[in-house]
């Protein structure tokens, strides 16, 4: 009887979890779609939309390149000693490259994003909301959706491809230093491999990826900054909340987006 | 009242679920003069405040404001409506990431047809007409005082010339000189705009203040303006409610 009544909470707890994350997905799904209201309606803010890609692309350009370089050169070493087992260490260059291309520098710069930019965005947004800056905005008549999330949004999700692209670089560079300069291997192979084996495809997979997941980071930091509540205390929990579900979400997209690009490109 | 009104209200209800804010509220509010809505925290003061604005929608009831049902108007159309309204907010609500003078010249920008000399020139005089000195036009608000910030949230406030003028608590947390400032701010305020008949609402709890500056005081008590009198009338009141918070 009580093994019988354990179940039925454990049952119900995961029920209530379910019911609460299909909820909180459906309200950011709901707020997200208020972007292709705005996005075309005048006025278009270019000032604060270029303040936006400069903060978020220009400003995390210090970041990607640390990160890329190093995961370029981790990747290499970590690839040329697998492969040496089965004597294939010659593909050190491409299976990096593929890697790095479609997987690792959309989905590495998707959470550096959402760490730095998407909790940024909350944290700004959530600010302006507690010290009623954001209903100063709709007393004006200025919408701040538009005002606020539009530009963040437009922003992000045209500086993640491109800080991707920096990552993709920097990535590749790093491999090739490690994999011809530190574990010696012939740059001509190196080369030849990657041309061999790699396609524009796969450099379109981790782009489009990019894009998406800026959308996502920016909608869910934007969408929590607005949903702050209780001061300062709220402006924390929204911005990690904002970090905590656009990493989630990138993760969870990431293998959507693959098991579809994969079949189109 | 057989005189012009800015705003009038009609049986609202506001319910927030199962609580219910207002209850069958009625107010009338004169154009052209100066109305304090008193109450207790808790009265329903503020969320009155921002139905007047269309931020909230009634449960039930109309609010009619300069003549146009709000209740009534689309989302766009509300917005627009919206620029009738200047408001001074508590803290004065100013945007932390521009000066003073770009907080002042917002507004101007955003919907006026005016050339940046224009507003420039339009955002000098506003800031000399609350007194706020030429140095520290360029400064952010975190570099401003509490009653300086309440002076230029007023006079963005006044930018596009609004018909009327919401003050949400404009002296709490001053000192009795801020506190007299302001007030003798927002008098000054409606004398200068007289000709236009601009209308101020003031949501207070400062009984003195709102007695010295006011046409009219309305008392709120739980979602229910249960006293609204001439100001000079207001202490002569025999509801005892009143009485109370007069003499609290």
């Amino acid at each position: 009887m009580r093994e019988k009544k354990k179940a039925r909470g454990l049952i119900e707890g995961l029920g209530r979890s379910v019911v609460k994350i299909v909820d909180g997905v459906g309200k950011i799904m709901t707020y997200g779609s208020q972007f292709f209201y705005w996005v075309a309606r005048p006025p278009y803010r270019w000032k604060l939309l270029f303040e936006q890609l400069y903060f978020i692309g220009n400003k995390s350009m210090g970041i990607i390149l640390l990160a890329g370089s190093f995961t370029g050169m981790v990747m290499a070493y970590q690839v040329y000693f697998g492969f040496q087992i089965i004597n294939v260490d010659s593909l050190v260059g491409v299976v990096t490259a593929i890697s790095l291309t479609k997987e690792l520098a959309p989905v590495i710069t998707g959470l550096i994003v959402a760490g730095r930019a998407g909790a940024a965005m909350a944290a700004q947004i959530g600010t302006m909301k507690v010290t009623e800056q954001v209903d100063s905005l709709e007393v004006m008549g200025v919408d701040s959706f538009q005002y606020l999330a539009v530009p963040r949004i437009i922003a992000t999700t045209i500086a993640m491809p491109m800080l991707t692209a920096m990552f993709n670089l920097f990535g590749n560079i790093g491999s090739w230093w490690v994999g011809t300069k530190a574990l010696m291997i012939d740059e001509t192979i190196y080369f030849s491999k990657i041309g061999d084996f790699m396609s524009l495809g796969d450099l379109w997979q981790g782009l489009i990826k990019a894009t998406f997941f800026g959308f996502i980071i920016s909608i869910v930091g934007t969408y929590y900054g607005f949903s702050v509540t209780n001061g300062a205390e709220g402006v924390g929990k929204g911005t990690n909340l904002a970090v905590v579900w656009g990493m989630i979400l990138v993760l969870v997209s990431d293998y959507f987006l693959t098991s579809f690009l994969i079949r189109i490109l | 009242m057989n005189k012009e009104l800015a705003i009038s209200v009609k049986d609202l209800t506001k319910k927030f679920g199962e609580h219910t804010i207002l209850d069958s509220l009625n107010l009338d509010v004169e154009k052209g003069s100066i109305t304090t809505i008193l109450g207790f925290s808790g009265a329903g003061k503020s969320t009155l405040l921002k139905l007047f604005l269309g931020l909230l929608m009634p449960t039930t009831g109309s609010i009619t404001t300069l003549g146009e049902n709000i209740t009534k108007l689309s989302g766009v159309r509300l917005r627009e409506f919206r620029r009738h309204f200047g408001m001074l907010f508590q803290y004065a609500a100013l945007f932390d990431y521009l000066s003073a003078f770009e907080n002042v010249a917002f507004p101007l920008r955003e919907f006026s047809d005016l050339t940046e000399k224009e507003i420039t020139e339009k955002v000098h005089g506003l800031l000399e007409s609350v007194g706020i000195v030429e140095r520290a036009y360029y400064n952010l608000p975190s570099e401003l005082s509490g009653g300086m910030r309440k002076r230029v949230g007023l006079a963005r406030a006044l930018a596009l010339s609004p018909d009327i003028m919401l003050y949400d608590e404009p002296t709490t947390g001053l000192d009795p000189i801020t506190t007299k400032m302001v007030n003798d701010l927002i008098v000054e305020t409606s004398e200068r705009h007289a000709e236009n008949k601009m209308t101020s609402i003031i949501i207070s709890h400062d009984v003195k203040a709102s007695l010295a500056i006011s046409d009219y005081v309305a008392f709120l008590h739980l979602g229910k303006v249960v006293e609204y009198l001439p100001a000079k009338d207001f202490p002569k009141s025999t509801n005892p409610l009143v009485q109370e918070f007069i003499n609290l």
